[in-house]
Parts: C-alpha cells; structure tokens; sequence
C-alpha cells in the first residue's frame, strides 16, 4: 500500500486535514478561529462600552471609585492608569472589525487587576468586604471575556484532542518500522509507559504510569499494520482512557533517512481544561509525544538514550 | 572526590560528589588529569547563562586516563591517556555525519529547553547549563564521558598534558574561526580579543597564509603576548578608534575578514556601552555585541565576520544593514571539535604550533574559586588558568616560564 492510501485510509476514518492532506494537528478548531454569530459580537462591543464607562469613571474620580472597592484613597494614581488603560482597551474593542480578538488584551488587563486586588486583600488600610466584592465582579468580568475569547468554551469542550509530530532519523523506513513493530520494547523511549505485553494476535496490554504517579491500564488493539509504512493502534471498547495513535515512516529525501510521524487522537477526562493543566507539567500528549519520538531516534541511531540521571552533582541548595 | 561546584554568580566552589558512574553502553569513565577554565566558563561565572544548577560540576576543556569503558566501547580501553572534546556527539546522526558535531542532535536530553530559546537543540556540553544537557563538567577528579567511541582522541606520543590539552576546545575553536576566513594570499585579518581564543586565532591565520593580522584588545600584557609570541600588529581600543586605525592600515578598505574572538561580554566604553549594559541589566537585551558590531563596520566589502566568540541569546543595534549591502558573510558556531582533533594533534607533533604558551597559571584543583575570580579580573596577567588534579599542591602557584611560541 502507498502512503498515499494510508492517508487516504486515514482521512475516511474521520480526521480533519491539514494543508498535506495529513490527520489534523487538532487544538485550535473551537478558539479563536471559529466564525462568530452577531450575538457574540454584541456581547463583545458590549463588554468594550462596560471598559469605556468604567475606564472613565476610574480617570475622572479615582478616589470615588477607590472607596467603592474598598481600597481607600491612597491608590488614586495607579486607578487613573488603569483606567487609561481600560479606555484604550474598550475603545480598540469598539472599532474593532473582530472584537473578540482584542478581547484577549482585556483578559490580560483583567488578571492584572486580580493580582492588585489580591495585593490589595492583605494590605492595611483596606476594606475587606468591598475589596472581595471588587474582586468577585472583576473575576466575573474575567469569566464572560474568556468566554467571549472563545478560549473558555474550547477548554470546556469534550471530544478527541488530536496531536501530530514527526521526528528524520538516519535510518531506512524497514530499520523504522521493525522497531516499532515491538510493542513490548515502548517503554525503553515511552518515559511514561511502564509495561506492553502482547496478549493476543492484535491485543496489548498497556501500563503507564499518569499524573502524580497514578496507574493507568488499558488493552488495545493493532487496527493497521503494514510492513515498512504504517502502524497503528486504538484502545479497545470499555476501556477506561480512549486513545488511537497512527505511527507512519516515510523515506526522507534525497535518502535522508526516515519521517517517522505520530498522530495520536485521545478524549481526556475534563475536555481540554485538564490538558492545559497537564500541559504545565510538561505532561501535555504533544510535548510527551515529541520527547518519545526524539529518545526513538536516540536508540535508533545511538543504541542508547541520553541521559544525566544518576550523574554526581554538589548540594542543590542556593548558597551550600 | 573533588569538583569544581557552580552555586550562583561569582560563587564556584570545591565540593566533595560522589565519583560518576557508567550510565549508557558507549560511555567510559575518565580520571582527569588536567583541566582548564574556559573563557567561555566566565559566562557562567557571571551568571549570564540560563539553565544552570547550584550544585552542577563546571568544566569542559580537560584531558585525563581512560579507568573504565562501557559495554560497546571497543576504541578504548583502562589506562589510555585521552584528551575530551567539549561538545557531546553521537556521530551517527544526520548532523554528525556532515561533521556537524557541535549540533548533534541526539546528545541533548533537554533538548526541548534549547528548543524554546533557539528554535532548535545544538549538541550537549560537558559542564554548560541545563540547556546544552546538564551534563557534570571535567573540573573534576573523574569525569563521565558519553559516546565514548566517537569524541575522546588518543595521545600516545610524550607529548605533556600542556601541550595537547587545548585540542578540547580552544585550539580548534580558534582555527575554526581561521579556516571559516577563507584566506587567501595577501590577507589581512582583524582578530576582537586577544584572550586564548584570540591569540590562538591569530597563530592560527598565520599557520593558514594570513599575510598581516591586527589584534585588538585593552590589557597590555594580552596586546604584548599577541605582537611578541604571535606576530601580530596590535590597537589598544582605549586608546585608540579601532575603525580609523584599521582603515589607516589598510588603505581605506578593511581585514578581508574580522574575528569576534569577544562574544556575549564586551567591555565597551562611552554611551553605546552604558546602554548595552542597561539593556542588559533590563533582561531586554542578553548580550553585549560591541566587539561583533565593530567587526562588522570595519570588514572589507564582500568579507568574512567569524564568530567563534559565544553568544546566549538577544543583540541589539547589530548593523545587518552594512553585512547586506556590503556582501558580507557571517561565519559561527559552537566548534565541531571532532573534525579538528586528528589534524591538530598532527601540527602539535611536527611541531607547527604548541598551543601551551597562552598558559599563564597552573594550579591544583582546590585553588578553582581563586583561579575564577582572578581570571575574571584579570589579575596578575591571568590568561589561560590549567588546574592540576594530581600531585600539584595548593599554592596558587604562577607559572613563570612562558613556552616559545
């Protein structure tokens, strides 16, 4: 089969396509991106008038609104500032042609009032109550310009995430394909999966080790294989995690060795909020996947994978 | 055993660590007998470099007995005398085999954090940040040397520990940044910096048909050793407009190619210095690159500006304007100090050049915090400081004899 099958093969079994006609890269299709309706417009402008109106009211009296929010007089300089800014934001909004854009200046004006707030909570000389009120409006209007960012209502979407990277090796696409015909070798460049054990003709049995040591198992089954292009594989009905991962190697130019390339298509518990959570770990699918695929080159080309751990080092504190 | 400990700016200390391991099949353990501190180690010094530990062991310019190899390692063998090459190469990848060492791309576990910086990963180095692998340095009485079969170079000849051990860095650093001059007859050749890196560069021109070289530098004794052992004309740029001089000596039309042999730390003086070091001080600028905007602005039409001098991260005010439409070529890199070894160590035994005479201290291992901080101010004519693990006592001994260029 030629690789173009395989795509072809792949594309019927309902991924989107990026520009070469591969699986998708996935991520911002429910952000940005998506085309808004007249309503989320309205919203937007409406939410630049909201920064205008309060812009002006901070700049024209900032003591009066410094009471009203608790902190008292002495910040009337720095409220002046952010209403200039607030006016300058809001007003963008308004003329603006894509508002929601520009909303994504207002979420970080927003997080910035939050953490002077917050400041604002443990010092002296301020009124608790009001202050925390201030900050349960300020965090609402965090809440409905994420919303109108489109980036909450992405985090908060369920579906399939879907991750593609691809790694040249210096090796033929058959050296390629054999090493990742052993299932059961994965975890030598996998970090986090512990164990594959074939259980079957088209049956593994998987161990991997998640978020703060937590276990995870699941079976899956080979649902392509074909000698020296293409292998992949999907978790099996009931399992508890749902993944399927196309692996493809490809000859490079010029005899350049191999494209090895991922496609991993997975539903995560929490939708993309927990991806983004995960992310900041250093445990996102996209950044682990491309960690594996460089310690696959690593022992395809070295025999062995890079490592420091275990080396000696001095105390790791700050002035020993 | 002892090794030279980084624990913040201006903070290097010896410290007691556990003796390394064999980790990988292709690794071998090296007992170091002497190691130098690197020009480029001032970066650290300074705290200019991201990505560095407290607690990680310095060091990537050393040379030492071969006591243990891994299980594939088959080129060496227990009690083989040895000198390391500063960048980690596999040997086996896409860039290795275009001689690419320095940006081998299997070498650097972290990877993805040089990723972010730079867009894509150079190899690892020993002793040089957590961004280039965080691999523990060869200041050090024992070292871990990865890829074993690819990187260390066997000396069997007499030749002493001085004499070769600057084929780990700083003597193919310096010829990279001559060959990369592409000199012809008759060249004229300005080299910034007159450290090891620069003196070395300037023999270096020579040895390749340079027909004049023009150093340029601010400490006298650095200015001497570059006219008395390396035969070149020299420019104090305190005391004089480098641009003006080198023009006045060339007819108007510039060295045919300039070394940056200065990189991220210029000392640079008047207004466009206070700004760099504002900037810099700022976060908004990482580098100073007024040796590099100098090399620029002097070159001849159609000239080489290389770069062997290290940068991290940002320049500002570099004039691209002047390299563009003037057909210049901008030659760098990290030194693929594989490719130069075998050749090197050859002009060393027939004699060409001994690499030695830019040694101004000697002194044992424990002597590090002291070497550091006089090097960095250079102190006492401090030029090129080789630490000694055995036998050698702690007395911040100063070597007095200068070997003949």
């Amino acid at each position: 089969m030629a690789i173009q099958d395989v795509e072809t093969q792949h594309r019927t079994e309902g991924r989107g396509s990026v520009p070469q006609g591969r699986p998708a890269g996935g991520g911002k299709a429910g952000g940005l991106q998506r085309g808004r309706s007249e309503n989320d417009e309205f919203v937007a402008r409406a939410l630049g008038a909201f920064g205008v109106g309060l812009g002006l009211a901070q700049f024209l009296s900032p003591k009066r609104v410094g009471r009203m929010i608790g902190v008292g007089r002495a910040h009337s300089a720095s409220l002046r500032l952010m209403g200039v800014r607030e006016i300058a934001s809001g007003i963008s909004i308004l003329r603006s042609d894509q508002p929601t854009n520009l909303l994504w200046m207002r979420v970080g004006g927003d997080l910035l009032d939050l953490a002077l707030l917050s400041a604002a909570l443990k010092s002296r000389g301020t009124s608790r109550a009001r202050v925390a009120a201030a900050t349960a409006a300020v965090a609402g209007v965090t809440a409905l310009d994420l919303l109108y960012t489109g980036q909450l209502s992405s985090w908060l979407e369920r579906g399939p995430v879907r991750v593609s990277k691809s790694i040249a090796v210096n090796r033929t696409p058959e050296e390629c394909y054999r090493f990742w015909q052993d299932f059961e070798k994965f975890p030598n460049f996998m970090k986090h999966v512990k164990s594959v054990r074939r259980t079957g003709n088209q049956r593994s049995h998987w161990v991997m080790e998640g978020l703060g040591g937590r276990i995870v198992e699941w079976d899956a089954e080979t649902t392509q294989d074909t000698p020296n292009q293409a292998i992949s594989w999907r978790t099996v009905e009931g399992s508890k995690v749902h993944h399927s991962c196309l692996v493809t190697f490809q000859p490079a130019p010029g005899g350049r060795g191999t494209i090895i390339r991922a496609d991993l298509e997975y539903d995560v518990p929490g939708g993309r909020a927990s991806s983004f959570v995960a992310s900041l770990f250093g445990r996102e699918p996209g950044q682990e996947i491309m960690r594996d695929l460089r310690r696959c080159k690593q022992l395809l080309e070295t025999g062995e994978v890079a490592t420091t751990e275990g080396q000696p080092s001095g105390a790791r504190v700050i002035g020993h | 055993m002892k090794a030279v400990c980084w624990r913040g700016k201006h903070d290097v200390r010896v410290e007691d660590v556990p003796e390394p391991k064999i980790l990988n099949p292709r690794d071998a353990i090296i007992k170091v007998t002497s190691t130098a501190i690197c020009g480029s180690d001032l970066h650290l010094y300074n705290g200019f470099v991201p990505g560095m530990l407290p607690g990680d062991i310095l060091g990537h310019e050393f040379m030492g007995e071969v006591v243990e190899v891994g299980s594939v390692v088959r080129n060496l063998k227990a009690g083989d005398r040895v000198v390391v090459p500063f960048p980690i190469a596999c040997g086996s990848c896409f860039s290795c085999q275009r001689g690419l060492f320095s940006v081998c791309e299997n070498s650097n576990p972290n990877a993805w954090m040089a990723e972010k910086l730079w867009g894509h990963s150079p190899s690892g180095i020993f002793g040089y940040s957590h961004l280039l692998g965080g691999y523990a340095g060869g200041q050090a009485e024992y070292v871990r040397v990865p890829f074993a079969d690819v990187g260390p170079i066997k000396v069997d000849s007499g030749l002493s520990d001085d004499k070769v051990l600057f084929l780990s860095d700083i003597f193919p650093t310096a010829y990279m940044a001559a060959e990369a001059c592409n000199i012809q007859r008759g060249d004229t050749i300005a080299v910034w910096g007159c450290g090891p890196v620069g003196l070395l560069a300037i023999k270096c021109a020579f040895l390749l048909g340079a027909e004049r070289v023009i150093a340029i530098d601010h400490i006298p004794e650095r200015l001497r050793m570059a006219r008395e052992h390396c035969g070149a004309e020299t420019i104090n740029f305190e005391e004089a407009d480098v641009y003006d001089v080198l023009m006045l000596a060339t007819g108007g039309r510039g060295p045919d190619a300039c070394i940056d042999a200065v990189g991220m730390e210029a000392h640079v003086h008047g207004v466009i210095g206070r700004y760099d070091r504002v900037k810099q001080a700022m976060m908004l600028e990482t580098d100073r690159p007024q040796a590099l905007r100098q090399a620029i602005r002097a070159c001849c039409n159609g000239g080489t500006v290389s770069v062997p001098g290290v940068y991290g991260g940002f320049i500002d005010k570099v004039p691209m304007g002047s390299v563009m439409n003037r057909s210049l070529t901008i030659k760098t890199g990290q030194t693929h100090v594989q490719r130069y070894m075998r050749p090197l160590l050859e002009r060393i035994e027939r004699g060409d050049i001994d690499p030695s005479f830019i040694i101004t201290h000697r002194v044992a291992l424990d002597d590090a915090p002291w070497a550091y901080d006089t090097f960095l101010k250079k102190q006492d004519s401090c030029i090129k400081v080789v630490m000694k693990t055995n036998g050698l006592a702690s007395s911040r001994q100063t070597g007095s004899e200068v070997a003949p260029g």
